[in-house]
């Protein structure tokens, strides 16, 4: 019993942390049709800030990291789509290869600054002590986890159905073209977008420190995660990627649970099936 | 790249003059310089130890001002980015551009089999660190020797004393699912059951884990866990086997990577108590080390561990060598010969090789302490000369499969 009670909760945290990860992403490609490979890098610049930045001032609290590593990374991600990204609209695939490039740079320049150790984010203080539940142990900061990704949800929610904006962005999503005829500054809508995802990557990095840690490597582990959400969950879908996470979450912590050596199996399988028999995935509204 | 183009050019051209001209003056005479090639991961999810690799042996050359045994040394370090292929190709660079003379490195033991074949053929004197077993038993290659540790070769004494000293009965062991891992938790698995221990769990964990903590609730309770990682992943698995209040139920022992001091420098008080197993520690009390690690320390800001102290240690074996030989880098054959005889005294202790190209030298118990201020890996007890065999006949240890995930099997694992 408790062994699916704990793993249950492992389940939730990770779901929760996958959404971090993915809402982003999948609004990103959602919009502008595009795979933005520089996800996991911008996720991972946002775990560095937080080592980095919770390492030298004491007193620090991780809320108001996330915050600052949010904006600080929708900065970057803003600047890249309008000097890059931008230039390249009228080429897809020019796109896609060009945001590879990048997270390769970002991770290279993460290796220099920072050198190849993994460097620690530490848990609040507050939540450093296990919560005991009928007699069991979990980290409470796991739990809290949780919470941030259903906050994270509701105002995207609402961000995204309750106000102009959203209007506009969910317009886009269904036909661009339609959206541009109608007077939308698509253009700019893009690149403000780019930065929402880019900005909430950069916050769950921060928020998924405590747990991951900061290490070279960390954008390559991450990035498939978010595909794979995004593909199941269905693309330009905020329930879709939400559904998605813990989908993912609960199949990857029982798996590798029950199943440890099938652990990369039991992952991919559901994607394939769902490529294959359900290309717009789960909830989405367009094919991948 | 510390050589230029032109430099190599002139350098070669020379050499094919001297040699054509006046072949039995070379020795002695002002020649050109040894050329020595460094196969390290400097970037990727490597690189810490890659980057670590490089910097020691910089400075190992820099204190002899760039000159062994009274010849001008020149390194030429090529970035492997810890992947195979790039491992190969870099490897030939080296060889064939830069007409090395000897070759130290890599660091994974996936990129030292990937161009193990090639070395061997190329007849290219190897001073390796990865661990593979294979590559000092089943298949050894006389252009190979290695002066680390194989895998388990620094296990062996901390399951004995596992066992013996610190009467240990059950032990869970975890690590990354690839071959290190697998070979490391083999053998502290047959020296721990063969000193009447159990291993009651072993976990395997991709080598990209996003998060451990489906793993960390799977951990039976047991005496002691196993840590057989390297490099991040361990790091990570360990804070969370904390955050889930694990190591107050029990012990966390490790091998000889776990916790190297490029792990510690980034650990915290919950760090402290934890045993670890290698050939080496930065606390060493021998003159040498008394030498470099203060050193290394004072110019970099930390601790040398486990892959600083293999290149250099790599210097130290190759620099006894070259006195034996008077330098002479061309005759190979020599040159390996008196690598395979040298018998150096090293920071890490004195290193012999055995038939295979193996190293046979001191194995340490380490205890994670702090001293001014700093988390070191204290040594506890020495395990003198062991060898990649362990107390386990020869021949017969060669004559079963190499160590894996599945051999030898575990028969005492709980369900």
């Amino acid at each position: 019993m408790q062994f699916w009670i704990i793993q249950g909760l492992n389940s939730l945290s990770l779901g929760g942390l996958l959404f971090l990860l993915s809402s982003g992403f999948s609004l990103i490609f959602g919009l502008m049709r595009l795979a933005n490979l520089t996800h996991g890098a911008f996720f991972m610049l946002g775990t560095y800030f937080a080592a980095i930045a919770l390492r030298s001032y004491d007193g620090l609290n991780i809320w108001v990291t996330a915050l600052g590593a949010g904006v600080a990374v929708a900065a970057i991600g803003g600047l890249f789509e309008r000097l890059v990204l931008a230039r390249l609209r009228s080429n897809p695939l020019g796109q896609v290869l060009v945001t590879l490039g990048m997270s390769f740079i970002i991770s290279d320049a993460c290796l220099m600054l920072w050198g190849g150790d993994s460097i620690p984010v530490p848990t609040p203080q507050n939540l450093q002590a296990p919560t005991r539940l009928f007699g069991f142990v979990f980290p409470t900061y796991r739990l809290v986890l949780v919470g941030c990704a259903v906050a994270a949800a509701i105002v995207l929610y609402f961000l995204l159905e309750r106000t102009r904006l959203g209007a506009m962005i969910r317009a886009g999503v269904d036909d661009g073209q339609m959206a541009r005829a109608v007077g939308i500054p698509v253009s700019r809508l893009f690149t403000l977008v780019f930065c929402l995802g880019a900005g909430i990557a950069g916050a769950g990095g921060v928020l998924g420190g405590p747990i991951l840690s900061a290490y070279p490597g960390l954008d390559a582990d991450m990035l498939p995660l978010a595909l794979i959400v995004v593909i199941l969950g269905g693309i330009g879908s905020l329930l879709g990627a939400f559904i998605g996470s813990f989908i993912i979450g609960f199949i990857y912590t029982f798996g590798t649970a029950l199943f440890p050596e099938l652990a990369y199996i039991i992952l991919f399988l559901p994607m394939i099936f769902v490529i294959a028999f359900r290309p717009q995935g789960l909830f989405g509204r367009v094919g991948a | 790249m510390t050589i230029s183009r032109r430099e190599l050019v002139g350098g070669v051209a020379g050499a094919a003059i001297a040699s054509v001209t006046t072949p039995t003056l070379v020795f002695g005479q002002n020649k050109e310089s040894i050329r020595i090639g460094l196969l390290a991961a400097k970037t990727g999810p490597l690189a810490s130890g890659g980057i670590d690799m490089e910097l020691a042996l910089t400075m190992f050359l820099k204190e002899r001002a760039n000159t062994l045994a009274g010849r001008k040394v020149e390194l030429i370090v090529a970035d492997t980015a810890g992947v195979p292929a790039t491992a190969r190709t870099k490897a030939q660079e080296l060889i064939e551009k830069n007409n090395v003379h000897c070759m130290i490195g890599p660091l994974a033991a996936f990129e030292a089999l990937a161009i193990a074949d090639y070395l061997t053929e190329k007849e290219m004197p190897t001073l390796g660190v990865a661990a593979a077993e294979n590559m000092t038993q089943r298949h050894p290659s006389p252009w190979f020797v290695r002066l680390t540790s194989t895998s388990a070769q620094c296990a062996y004494p901390l399951a004995e004393y596992s066992a013996k000293e610190l009467s240990y009965r059950k032990i869970v062991t975890i690590a990354d699912d690839f071959a290190y891992g697998h070979e490391m938790c083999a053998g502290f698995q047959r020296a721990f059951e063969d000193s009447g221990g159990k291993i009651i769990q072993k976990i395997f964990t991709p080598l990209a884990t996003p998060d451990y903590g489906s793993y960390v609730a799977q951990v039976k309770l047991a005496d002691a866990i196993f840590l057989g990682t390297a490099g991040s992943n361990g790091f990570r698995f360990l804070r969370q086997f904390i955050e889930y209040g694990l190591k107050d139920k029990m012990a966390v022992i490790g091998g000889m990577t776990a916790l190297d001091e490029s792990v510690l420098r980034n650990m915290g008080d919950e760090a402290l108590g934890i045993l670890t197993t290698s050939w080496y520690s930065a606390e060493l009390d021998n003159p040498l080390n008394k030498g470099f690690a203060p050193s290394f320390r004072k110019q970099f800001k930390y601790d040398p561990g486990y892959y600083a102290a293999s290149t250099y240690v790599s210097g130290e074996v190759l620099e006894a060598a070259l006195k034996t030989t008077k330098a002479n880098v061309e005759d190979k054959k020599a040159l390996m010969a008196a690598i395979r005889g040298s018998n150096a005294d090293t920071v890490r202790g004195v290193v012999k090789f055995d038939e295979f190209g193996n190293a046979t030298g001191n194995v340490y118990i380490r205890k994670v302490t702090k001293a001014d201020g700093r988390l070191v890996n204290s040594v506890i007890k020495t395990y003198p000369d062991v060898t990649q065999f362990w107390t386990y006949d020869k021949t017969a240890f060669l004559q079963n499969p190499v160590y894996s995930r599945d051999y030898p099997p575990a028969k005492n694992l709980e369900p």
